[in-house]
């Protein structure tokens, strides 16, 4: 039963994770229908920098509330900025090419930064730059037990609750701007269609550059706490999350944004499960599985509105 | 248009000697986890030595190739190879070279992944038209490298892949470190014998030749002594979270957990085992030997038993002389995969001088006939299989650092 507990929750920690990263997927997708594959990456940046930060300030600052919101803030922002650099260079002259052509740079600015963060970039004893090896994260949140069941049988730490909270809270605010402010329905008007939303004078460049920014800004919160789950950072670690997140958005009804926390959560648990009562091997062939299976039943995901092509 | 084209022709022209500049640095001292040695290297590069990168083997060179991990999940290890290489090669051509010509490594990236590495050994084959390969670490790659250079009779030695299966691609594959069998029962021995551990679960790598071999043979030798292996769980390579699995391992609670990893993803093991509540002794192989250990596992990895390969606080003369000088060039302690890629090179350089022509299978047979040459990481005689005899330490993790507790002779 305490085994039962703790897989649970290790899942819906890892769960948590994906469901951050996923929420960004989803809303970039939802106003520009364009998989943003760089995702995961911008996230991996996002961490670099709080690693900086954390480094700069120091072991007894960076733990401290304030150093910690610092920390968020200042990669955030950085990943706010490159969201947008992102946009206007590489996305944006590709609008109203096919989509195929803006996917391919997708993958090509994913590439660039995973493997342009694995090159020597040491100088002198500057070693908050990053470079090939793994490095461990400062433990910006300093772990305590916040739960402990039986003889140390199922132990719930505060980070994993902080995350929960975070990603849960983050959804909630999101789901808020988009159904009820004006940015909000700028966007869902973007989304409906460009063309038609700026001849009726909504500023489409600033809304898309606005959602970028703002998806890569919540890519640097969810990979500095990803960064706290796993303790360490390192250049590749965004292709992976990446593809998990874009999965769990899927599963959950791409474009939809308690969805992607649904099904971030899910897959969480899928994989928690396999490897727990299974074996490891199986995990990838069972959460891709399990994607396939959703699709199947649920061609737009579990929260998606199928939209037949009208002819 | 003339003055376009006249600026073009001035860029190419400017370009040139730079791309050539790029290329000796990059296969000299290339991408170095430690920031001083580009710092200390950077004057060495003088415009005299800047060649052409096209020129295959001038006439007063011998050219090896190098195939290592410099990015990816291994990237300590493969950047510590070269340095132990490039600290053994400089040492021979200061003392005169071979033959009186200047060894020279072209060395390739294989990104921690065995197919870049059979292509980057293929590369090195067929068109810098190597003498000898040197590398990989991981057995995984080196076996993916192996029969590349059998095919095409270049001798290759693996500094450090221990997996059995490595050399018996074929007859032109050596290596200069013990393997898997005797790893794996070292520490099978140790934990019964001497940690007197009954109870003890594994955490195997399935994704990893090395990881495999070394599982295998302590499974078998561990309940040959009269121990139990209570649970064998697996992880993939590349994996971050292994809570679900120890989750599982905290349920048997065994005294020891045998994890034959690498250092990258034993350290997030440890972190979350420790996370976990799972109070149990640690042990390893080789794989853990990085300093990159301390950093990413901190005090979860303290109290841990590897068998590795050499011991850095060693008192013989000849160690401690190669950590100086080591040391004074790259400003870290080397580790067992510096000491065996110095070895690796040695080794290699003194075949080639023995061997009365540089060719494939001459300096093939000269390496054959290695006997007890004299490595930093023991003393090398190669076996029928080119497999060198020799002894295994038990370190233990104490204080951030490996202490030397016990030497296992074959």
């Amino acid at each position: 039963m305490y085994k039962f507990l703790q897989h649970v929750i290790n899942g819906l920690s890892a769960g948590t994770i994906y469901a951050l990263v996923a929420l960004g997927y989803t809303m970039v997708y939802g106003v520009l229908k364009l998989i943003n594959f760089a995702h995961g990456d911008v996230m991996m940046v996002g961490v670099y920098v709080g690693y900086a930060v954390a480094f700069l300030l120091g072991r007894e600052t960076a733990t401290t509330v304030p150093g910690a919101l610092l920390v968020f803030a200042v990669a955030m922002s950085a990943c706010a900025a490159l969201g947008f650099l992102i946009e206007r260079f590489a996305y944006r002259p590709l609008r109203e090419k096919p989509r195929l052509t803006s996917l391919i740079t997708a993958i090509g600015i994913s590439f660039a930064l995973s493997y342009g963060f694995q090159l020597d970039w040491a100088v002198q004893d500057w070693t908050i730059l990053p470079g090939a090896a793994a490095r461990r994260f400062p433990q910006i949140i300093e772990p305590k037990e916040w739960l402990v069941l039986g003889d140390s049988d199922v132990i719930i730490w505060n980070w994993q609750v902080i995350s929960f909270g975070v990603a849960v809270g983050l959804m909630t605010l999101l789901q808020l701007l988009v159904f009820k402010t004006k940015f909000g329905k700028a966007m869902r008007a973007v989304s409906h269609d460009h063309r038609v939303a700026g001849l009726l004078g909504i500023p489409v460049d600033r809304v898309i550059a606005g959602t970028f920014m703002l998806g890569s800004a919540l890519a640097a919160g969810a990979g500095i706490l990803y960064a706290v789950k796993d303790k360490s950072v390192q250049p590749l670690m965004g292709m992976f999350v990446g593809l998990k997140a874009f999965v769990a958005a899927v599963i959950g009804g791409i474009g939809n944004l308690p969805g992607a926390v649904v099904g971030a959560l899910l897959l969480g648990l899928c994989e928690e499960f396999v490897v727990g009562y299974t074996a490891s091997s199986w995990r990838d062939a069972v959460a891709f599985g399990f994607l396939i299976a959703v699709l199947l039943v649920r061609p737009a995901g579990l929260f998606g509105k199928f939209q037949p092509e009208k002819v | 248009m003339a003055t376009r084209l006249s600026w073009l022709l001035a860029l190419s022209v400017l370009a040139l000697p730079l791309s050539g500049c790029e290329k000796k640095k990059d296969t000299g001292s290339g991408a170095s986890a430690d920031a001083k040695t580009q710092a200390v290297k950077a004057p060495e590069v003088k415009p005299a030595d800047v060649k052409p990168t096209d020129t295959k083997t001038a006439a007063d060179t011998i050219l090896i190739g190098e195939v290592g991990s410099l990015t990816g999940s291994e990237a300590a290890f493969g950047i510590s190879t070269r340095n132990g290489i490039e600290l053994a090669l400089e040492e021979v051509n200061a003392a005169g070279g071979v033959k009186g010509k200047k060894v020279e490594v072209r060395v390739y990236d294989d990104m921690s992944k065995p197919e870049e590495a059979a292509s980057a050994a293929t590369r090195l084959i067929t068109q810098d038209k190597v003498l000898a390969i040197l590398g990989e670490v991981a057995s995984s790659n080196s076996l993916a490298m192996a029969p590349k250079a059998q095919e095409a009779k270049v001798p290759m030695i693996s500094p450090s892949s221990t997996n059995e299966k490595v050399t018996a691609v074929g007859d032109y594959i050596f290596r200069t470190c013990f393997i898997d069998p005797f790893q794996g029962s070292v520490m099978a021995k140790y934990a019964k014998e001497e940690l007197k551990f009954t109870k003890v679960a594994i955490l195997t790598d399935t994704k990893s030749a090395y990881s495999d071999g070394l599982t295998q043979v302590f499974k078998k030798r561990f309940a040959e002594l009269g121990g139990t292996i209570v649970a064998v769980e697996a992880y993939g390579k590349g994996d971050t979270d292994f809570r679900a699995q120890l989750t599982n391992l905290k349920k048997v609670k065994p005294e020891g957990l045998y994890v034959p990893g690498y250092y990258q993803d034993v350290a997030l093991i440890a972190e979350q085992a420790k996370e976990l509540g799972l109070k149990t002794t640690m042990m390893g192989g080789d794989g853990w030997d990085s300093a990159k250990l301390f950093e990413l596992g901190g005090a979860a990895v303290e109290g841990a038993y590897v068998s590795n390969h050499y011991a850095a606080d060693d008192p013989s003369p000849k160690v401690q002389d190669f950590i100086k000088r080591y040391s004074a060039k790259f400003g870290a302690v080397p580790d067992s995969l510096a000491a065996l890629g110095y070895d690796a090179a040695n080794m290699l350089v003194e075949a080639m001088k023995r061997s009365d022509e540089l060719s494939g299978p001459k300096l093939r047979d000269a390496i054959a006939q290695t006997k007890d040459f004299q490595g930093v990481a023991g003393t090398i005689t190669l076996d029928e299989n080119r497999n060198p005899v020799k002894p295994a330490v038990v370190l233990k993790v104490d204080g951030g650092k490996f202490k030397y507790v016990a030497t296992v002779a074959p």
